[in-house]
């Protein structure tokens, strides 16, 4: 275990003081060793989430964490850091509440600012089906002990000033549900922070080592990866690869249920605090929410078609802006700075999958389509339980790959209607 | 936007089609013979190729007809489309290269 700088405003003060010059890095750039008890593929917020319950919960330190890139690069540095759990069925709500309840305590239990901000997540209903579907969600919820409250468009627009509830738009606002626990937080520093603190416990981050193909014995069994960086023995494997893992988990004979889409999302340029708080249209697809550096943080639709691209098609981003300008016309004469896009990994029933798989020592968590962000720290929670023992977590225990041949899919597509 | 030629009308913009998925996957012909591994197969597992991938497109704000396309999903260069019911052609191009298609 490595001694590392503990963040403190008087550690903050005491470094200034040397002009900030003895700071450490942050994680070492380890190099691969020849084997290790477990290896994640994939070092996002998900996978060295994974890595560092891993190794602080079950005791796995002789861990590596492959990364093909660069840490928090792909889908974790590229999303709209909504974090939210009032998900319609049981088991969604159980993930995604385990996850909130991590988010909640995270900074203190990294030492690491992830600037989790509860500021409230709400979700505009613009139709008489929006209406009677959100109360239901909000009834549902309320049963699973998940916070969510219906909000009628002068409390809506009392929540969020900037919002425009009159009837004179293409969908006027008929109510909303309100997740006052929901919020956003800041994804590099998820990345970063879990980097640290599994660094910290032994776990080697190795990043620019791509995948090329899965080794199994003859029994089928996980024992080796070969990689960009040369062959690495193990025997556990947890593939966390996002929209990548239809590929890796080919080069284990593995096929998944998984369609990879292009995701985009979008900023503006920086103004003062304008917008209190998260707001989601599924139905006219906006996705908006102001971050702490003051730029709108806007979430764009997946595009038709499946693709590596890693961009998306403008007309995507041009149907969202001109939701985000109807519902609140004062960002009308805003300019846009940057957009981008990811690579989601969406099930046929837009629930994910965190499960063994049928070659013995693989493990995957994928699927999380277009809202895995955040899951992340639930997510990573159970998987590293599932590599660990090689059993699911009883959270995760229904998210399996067999649930599409048994017939018990978790349908959150029919119960948000669109890809959330 | 991707420019897409439909077999029937030509070059169109990509707002002009609508998206259906892998293409060449054949309904089983003796559906009460299959198992429920087999069904969730042909239901729900893709290849969702990195690289040359089949696929089906429909004209649906043109001629209306379902198609298939070939294309590179690491550049989203089409490199060829057919009508449906012909042979999948060879692709001329490897993965990742730029094709020429003309129409």
């Amino acid at each position: 275990m490595r001694q590392r700088q503990k963040f403190s405003a008087f550690a903050l003060f005491r470094r200034a003081l040397g002009r900030h010059e003895s700071w450490q890095s942050q994680w070492r750039k380890a190099e691969p060793k020849a084997s290790y008890d477990a290896v994640i593929v994939g070092g996002g917020g998900h996978g060295l989430g994974a890595a560092y319950y891993l190794a602080r919960e079950h005791g796995l330190t002789n861990i590596a964490v492959l990364e093909k890139g660069w840490i928090g690069g792909g889908n974790t540095g590229r999303n709209t850091t909504i974090i939210r759990s009032n998900y319609l069925f049981n088991e969604s709500a159980a993930l995604y509440d385990h996850s909130v309840g991590l988010w909640e305590t995270l900074s203190q239990t990294l030492n690491y600012n992830v600037m989790f901000s509860p500021r409230g997540v709400m979700m505009l209903a613009h139709t008489v089906h929006d209406v009677q579907v959100f109360k239901r969600h909000v009834h549902a919820n309320r049963c699973n002990g998940v916070d969510n409250e219906w909000l009628e468009p002068e409390q809506a627009k009392a929540f969020c000033p900037p919002l425009n509830i009159s009837d004179g738009i293409r969908y006027p606002v008929m109510g909303a549900a309100l997740q006052r626990r929901g919020g956003t937080a800041r994804h590099d520093a998820v990345a970063w922070g879990y980097a640290r603190a599994a660094d910290a416990l032994g776990v080697d981050i190795i990043e620019n080592c791509e995948v090329t193909a899965i080794r199994r014995d003859a029994a089928g069994a996980v024992e080796a990866l070969q990689t960009t960086r040369g062959p690495i023995r193990t025997r556990k494997v947890g593939v966390s690869a996002a929209g990548h893992t239809s590929v890796v988990m080919a080069m284990a004979g593995v096929r998944v249920p998984l369609e990879s889409y292009p995701l985009q999302a979008l900023v503006s340029e920086p103004v003062k605090p304008a917008f209190p708080c998260v707001v989601m249209s599924n139905t006219i697809h906006a996705y908006i929410s102001q971050s702490d550096k003051g730029e709108l943080v806007i979430g764009a639709g997946t595009d038709a078609y499946t693709s590596y691209t890693q961009r998306g098609a403008l007309h995507i981003n041009t149907h969202t802006l001109d939701a985000i300008c109807e519902l609140f016309p004062n960002f009308r004469r805003m300019r846009m700075l940057r957009n981008w896009g990811g690579i989601v990994d969406v099930t046929p029933d837009r629930s994910p999958i965190i499960a063994k798989t049928p070659v013995p020592g693989l493990y995957v968590n994928c699927g999380w389509g277009t809202g895995g962000f955040k899951a992340t720290p639930g997510a990573a929670h159970v998987f590293a339980w599932t590599i660990a023992r090689d059993e699911p977590h009883p959270i995760n225990a229904p998210f399996t790959i067999e649930r599409f041949r048994d017939g018990y899919l978790i349908d959150e597509a029919a119960a948000a209607a669109v890809a959330h | 936007m991707l420019v897409i030629v439909c077999p029937y009308c030509g070059k169109r913009p990509e707002i002009e089609f609508s998206y259906g998925g892998e293409a060449h996957l054949a309904r089983p012909a003796h559906p009460s013979e299959l198992d429920d591994q087999a069904w969730a197969d042909f239901l729900y597992m893709r290849s969702n190729t990195k690289g040359l991938y089949a696929e089906r497109w429909r004209h649906s704000h043109g001629c209306g007809r379902f198609f298939n396309a070939l294309r590179d999903t690491t550049t989203d260069h089409f490199t060829a489309t057919y009508k449906t019911g012909e042979r999948q052609p060879v692709p001329a191009t490897p993965t990742g290269a730029a094709p020429t298609v003309d129409a």
